[in-house]
Formats: structure tokens, sequence, C-alpha cells
């Protein structure tokens, strides 16, 4: 019977395992709904302020901010935007993958890059894996505030005022449902003229009005485009966030769906070796008797 | 009158989306009344109340604490860094905020002390000037 107790004790601790994963599956399930209500509830203001700022791009500005001025291209840099915990499925590995895929390109173009790594999953990566971190952020927990961002998205403002960055991208997972997250890519700097096919108020004729700007458009734009990259990063982590509550939920279901299967499995293991040792048990008594 | 499109959000939400017959707000360069078809403009906000006036007379306040005010000829948008509605304001606290400031800059520790002190004054006025606008707009009915 050793054999069986064994098994016994392994259903026993899948069973233990299985519990803390349903348990996990239910309260990402909760968070996920609070989490996709932040996403909602800020992009009003991300979605405004990029209307703005493509108004800018199509306006015949007196003033050009560097923010709006292509440079030729000698270092990048790029937000990464991680969770701070695992168990989340594939969901950080696809953005460092959609990272790595990036820097190789730039690598082969002879272009460096800096990172900013926002989520501790995102400092532990490129701690292990080198690349040069210029800032990190973590522990933004699960309601993230612009605050905490402000200081990462500045360090690397900075360098791209200072001529040390000529780009500059974000990355994170995009909410695409609540079984799909893909990590996207997109440029924040400098500014894209970006094609939205959905507004009829864009036919109106471009590169023939200017705004009046108060003060003036030099301290204006300066504050706007500041605050635009902000709101993008922010966004950029909101989505995220809801994305981590999705992507582990969906894994703590499979766990949970594959520990009843192991349990399954082995619960018929046990069940034969039971059955083996009772007839044997049986066989040795028969056999006894007939000795006797 | 002719009516616009007018939206106000701030980072974490939405405030008021509908149409509107004129805006008044608090530029930096001094207070803005926007009527449809008003040129295209770009100004940044100063602490301070936001009005709303509603096709049929109503009007509706709100408080900002900065940001932006967009101008196009038949959409204006807010981007606030911190909206209220005005209705939400406590006098009281703000009241205390502005003393609280006062009597920092009464003690100049340091510069920066100093700064953010004069930021939260300019605030708690603000504060105030919108609870008063929106107390003598409750007499006048």
């Amino acid at each position: 019977m050793a054999a069986a107790k064994e098994i016994r004790t392994q259903i026993g601790s899948i069973k233990n395992t299985q519990k803390i994963t349903s348990a996990m599956e239910m309260v990402a399930a909760s968070k996920m709904r609070k989490a996709q209500e932040r996403m909602t509830a800020s992009q009003p203001y991300a979605r405004l302020i990029r209307r703005v700022v493509s108004h800018i791009a199509k306006a015949n500005p007196e003033y050009r901010h560097e923010y709006m001025i292509e440079r030729e291209v000698k270092r990048v840099g790029y937000i990464v935007v991680s969770s701070d915990r695992g168990l989340a499925g594939g969901l950080n590995i696809n953005v460092f993958k959609a990272v790595t895929r990036e820097a190789k390109y730039w690598h082969e173009q002879g272009v460096e890059v800096d990172y900013a790594a926002i989520g501790s999953k995102a400092n532990v990566f490129f701690r292990n894996h080198g690349g040069n971190l210029v800032a990190g952020k973590s522990g933004l927990g699960e309601a993230p505030a612009v605050d905490d961002l402000i200081g990462s998205v500045s360090v690397m403002l900075k360098a791209f005022d200072e001529g040390q960055l000529d780009r500059l991208y974000v990355v994170h997972n995009e909410f695409v449902n609540t079984m799909t997250q893909k990590p996207i890519v997109r440029q924040l700097l400098p500014l894209e003229a970006e094609a939205e096919a959905d507004d009829e108020e864009e036919t109106r004729a471009s590169g023939s009005w200017d705004y009046l700007y108060e003060p003036d458009a030099k301290t204006l734009l300066d504050h706007l485009l500041v605050r635009y990259v902000e709101s993008q990063v922010y966004q950029a982590v909101v989505e995220n966030a809801a994305c981590e509550q999705a992507a582990r939920m969906i894994a703590m279901k499979n766990a949970t769906d594959n520990a009843g299967n192991l349990i399954d499995d082995l619960e018929l293991v046990y069940n034969k070796a039971r059955q083996a040792a009772i007839t044997q048990e049986i066989s040795e008594i028969v056999g006894g008797a007939a000795a006797v | 009158m002719a009516s616009f499109q007018c939206d106000i959000v701030s980072a974490e939400k939405a405030i008021f989306s509908g149409s509107a017959e004129q805006l008044i707000a608090a530029g930096v360069s001094g207070d803005l009344g926007i009527l449809r078809g008003h040129a295209p403009l770009l100004t940044e906000l100063k602490p301070g109340p936001v009005r709303v006036m509603r096709e049929g007379g109503e009007e509706e306040v709100y408080y900002v604490t900065g940001g932006f005010l967009e101008v196009q000829p038949d959409v204006v948008s807010v981007l606030a860094d911190t909206a209220t509605r005005a209705h939400d304001l406590d006098e009281a606290a703000a009241e205390e905020a502005r003393q609280e400031a006062l009597k920092a800059m009464g003690d100049k520790q340091s510069d920066l002390d100093y700064t953010r002190a004069a930021a939260e004054l300019a605030e708690a006025v603000a504060q105030l000037r919108t609870i008063q606008q929106l107390r003598e707009k409750g007499s006048r009915r």
C-alpha cells in the first residue's frame, strides 16, 4: 500500500494548489473589471489630447517645436511597460520579445538603444539581459497615478531635449479583449501626423491656418507636448494593468483546469494500485489457506 | 444662439461632453468667453472655474486646477489637470487650505517650500473664487 499512500499525498497537494489557483482566478477577475473601468475612464483624455496634438501637427505653426521635427536617428529610447507581478502567462515575455525584435533591428542599423523600464518585471529583465537602462519605476500598484510616471518620462524627455535620443517609443500590451492581449510598439516622439480616418472634421484644409497661442507658442507647446507624452504613457500603463489582470485570470483558469486533469489521472492510478493491493492480499490469503 | 460641441476631460475621467452655447474659462492671460465660430486657439488654464452655458440657459460650473483649452470653430476641448464639479467643492476646506498656505509662506524656510506654498495659495484662492461665483449665481435666482 506504500505506492498508494504516496499517490494520495500527491493528490492532496495538487488539490491545495488548485484551490490557490482558482482563488487567484477569481481575484484577478474582479480586479480586471476595476482595471478595465480605469482604462476606459482615462481614454477620453488620451484621445482628446491626441486629437489636439494631431491638429497642431496639421496646422502651420509659426514656431516648430523640437518634438515635431524628424532628426537623423542615432539613438532611440524605449519606454517598456510591464507588470509588477508574475503568474500572468506570456504577458511580459511577449512585450520583451517585441522589444528585443526592435532592438535587433536598430542594432543592425548601427543605432543604439536606451530603455526606461516601468514595472518590476521589466527592471529585472534588463538587469539580467543587459541593455542600457536609464530609468526605472516599479511598485505602481493596481491604481497607477500620473504622478508616479512623471520621473521616468522626464528622464527620457530630457534626453530627447538634449539630443541624446532621436526617437522615443512606448511598448505595452494592448487590451484587445479578455482572451487576447497583444504587445504594441508606438512612436511618441517626434510626433507623427496621425491619419485619423474617422474624423469628418479632418477634411479641413491643412497647413493654411494656425492657432492663436496664449501666452505664446513656445511656452504652450513645451507644456502641452510634455503633458501629451505623459498622458500617452499613463494610458499605456493603465491599459497594461488591465491586460495583466486578464492574462492572469486566463493563466489561472488554465492552471486550475490542468490541476483537475492531473487529479483525475492520479485518482485512476491510485484506484488501480489499491485494487492491485487488494487482489494480491486475497491471493496471498487463498494461497496460505491452500497450504494449510 | 448657435451651439458648439464641448468636451471637458481630466486625466482620470471624462467630466462633461455635450453641446454648449458659451464657455467661460480662466486662461493664463485673462478670462476667456468662447462662442461658436471662435478662431482656433490654444491656451493654458489657470486654476479656476470653467463655466459652461448649455442650450436653454442652463449653466454648469466646474473647477479645474489647470490644464489646456483648445478651441476649434465648432469644437472646444478642455484638458483639465483635475476637474471637479463646483457643487462638490467645500468652502471651509478651501479656506483652510488658504490659511495653511499663507502660514507656510510666512516662515520662508526654503525657496522650494515657498514656491509650493504659493502654488497652493493660488489654488485655494481659485477654489474660493469658484464657490463665490456659484453662490452669486444662486442668489441671483
